[in-house]
């Protein structure tokens, strides 16, 4: 069904996704923080019954379309973050920002792994330490990202 | 709230399905070959999203073009039109021994060389995956360009055609892992096989014997072979010869002519008529 939250949430993944593609100067392309997973993290705690794996699944297809990744990497990687904080959602609710913020960085780092491991075997890339400096700037993207968020859920009284 | 009891599919389902899915579509994606409709239409689906990302960047060089100064813009146009006539005075050479060559063809009997058919492409600045070397252009089905095609700029070989939508595409950069050009050595015409290896102003000559006649400085120009990329054009200078005995191979690498990291403009290249009959 598509009403007003639905939309509106979808606007805020349309932006993660023009963020996630936009170009940036060549010495802070490896720093890009993983916009569309944060966002898509953020939706699957605040409004679980609306963004789930399904959702997940479509945006992760349409990040490796328009990067040029083989697909169903990113669909893949998405679902099983997606499924981790939406099957905790109750808990990572009431965890103070901070403690949040450590725990995205512990699912972050978990997404990046598996999208390593399977970009390793799919293209025979290898690791790469630089790889993960997106799990640093995620964590600290991820207070941005919260209250950002959580204030245009107010605004708009998305349920 | 009705959260707590009112899920209708478990969530455990849902993440088996996507798995399954996605599994599915990465085996799918990995051993079918060439551009099927569904794969065009698929990368056409995110066209608009690219064009979309591409724009402030656009909007940046427009402003930084505006903001040029007139004395910048003169100088400019001085360099290009000495370039231009420096570069017009070869061509009248070229003619002519283009024109030489031709006859000598004809006196030798054996088939004479056709200009392919080409198109400029531009580069839309967007990001990509980090794990492999590809750029997006804004050419696709709709100017009739089709997978597989050879890429070059100004200065040599680019890479080639994969993932082609209608309004864009990718270019595979030769400094992918997983592309190799055949090439041969300008100075002594021995064939070999360039790989990329990840970065992007390296690649590797795979599988070469300790005798092979290699030195430092060599280019490298694609040997046709393959069918990909025509006869000639340049792709790499040997920086770079390792022969240790111990190994089975020596291990020479090389740096791509074409400035992988600042393209801009491009060039695609279509294979020559005699040649697509010839492969028919």
């Amino acid at each position: 069904m598509i009403n007003r939250y639905s939309l509106l949430i979808a606007l805020s993944i349309f932006f993660a996704l023009i963020m996630a593609l936009m170009p940036l100067p060549f010495s802070f392309e490896p720093f890009r923080p993983d916009w569309v997973l944060l966002v898509l993290m953020y939706w699957s705690l605040a409004v679980p019954h609306r963004l789930n794996i399904g959702t997940a699944w479509v945006v992760g297809l349409l990040i490796d379309l328009a990067s040029g990744s083989p697909l169903g990497v990113n669909s893949l990687t998405f679902s099983v973050c997606i499924f981790i904080t939406a099957s905790n959602f109750q808990k990572i609710r009431n965890f103070s920002l901070w403690q949040q913020s450590l725990l995205i960085g512990l699912f972050l780092t978990l997404y990046h792994l598996m999208q390593f491991w399977l970009n390793h075997f799919l293209l025979g890339v290898y690791f790469n330490p630089q790889y993960l400096w997106p799990v640093f700037t995620g964590m600290v993207s991820w207070f941005w990202v919260f209250l950002l968020l959580r204030k245009y859920r107010r605004h708009f009284r998305i349920r | 709230m009705k959260l707590m009891f009112g899920r209708t599919v478990s969530l455990q389902l849902r993440l088996f399905v996507a798995v399954l899915l996605s599994i599915a579509l990465i085996a799918g994606d990995r051993y079918t070959e060439g551009g099927t409709v569904v794969r065009t239409s698929l990368n056409t689906l995110v066209s608009p999203l690219i064009y979309v990302a591409n724009l402030p960047y656009e909007l940046f060089s427009i402003g930084a073009k505006s903001l040029h100064t007139r004395d910048q813009l003169l100088t400019e146009n001085e360099a290009l039109k000495k370039k231009q006539m420096l570069q017009s005075e070869q061509l009248q050479q070229y003619q002519f021994l283009a024109r030489e060559n031709q006859k000598l063809r004809a006196l030798l009997g054996s088939s004479a060389k056709q200009s392919n058919r080409k198109i400029i492409a531009q580069v839309l600045s967007v990001h990509s995956n980090p794990y492999s070397h590809q750029v997006v252009i804004n050419r696709g089905t709709t100017d009739g360009i089709s997978e597989g095609q050879a890429v070059i700029d100004e200065m040599g070989v680019v890479g080639q055609l994969t993932k082609v939508g209608s309004t864009t595409s990718r270019v595979l950069l030769m400094t992918d892992t997983t592309h190799a050009t055949p090439v041969r050595i300008l100075r002594n015409d021995v064939r070999t096989v360039v790989e990329g290896i990840g970065k992007i102003n390296v690649v590797k000559l795979s599988h070469v014997p300790h005798s092979l006649d290699v030195r430092i400085g060599d280019v490298l120009v694609t040997s046709g072979l393959g069918g990909t990329f025509p006869e000639g054009y340049p792709v790499a200078i040997v920086t770079e010869i390792n022969r240790d005995e111990g190994r089975p191979f020596a291990q020479v690498y090389a740096e791509p002519i074409a400035l992988l990291d600042r393209i801009r403009l491009l060039v695609i290249l279509w294979r020559s008529q005699q040649e697509q009959i010839n492969d028919d």
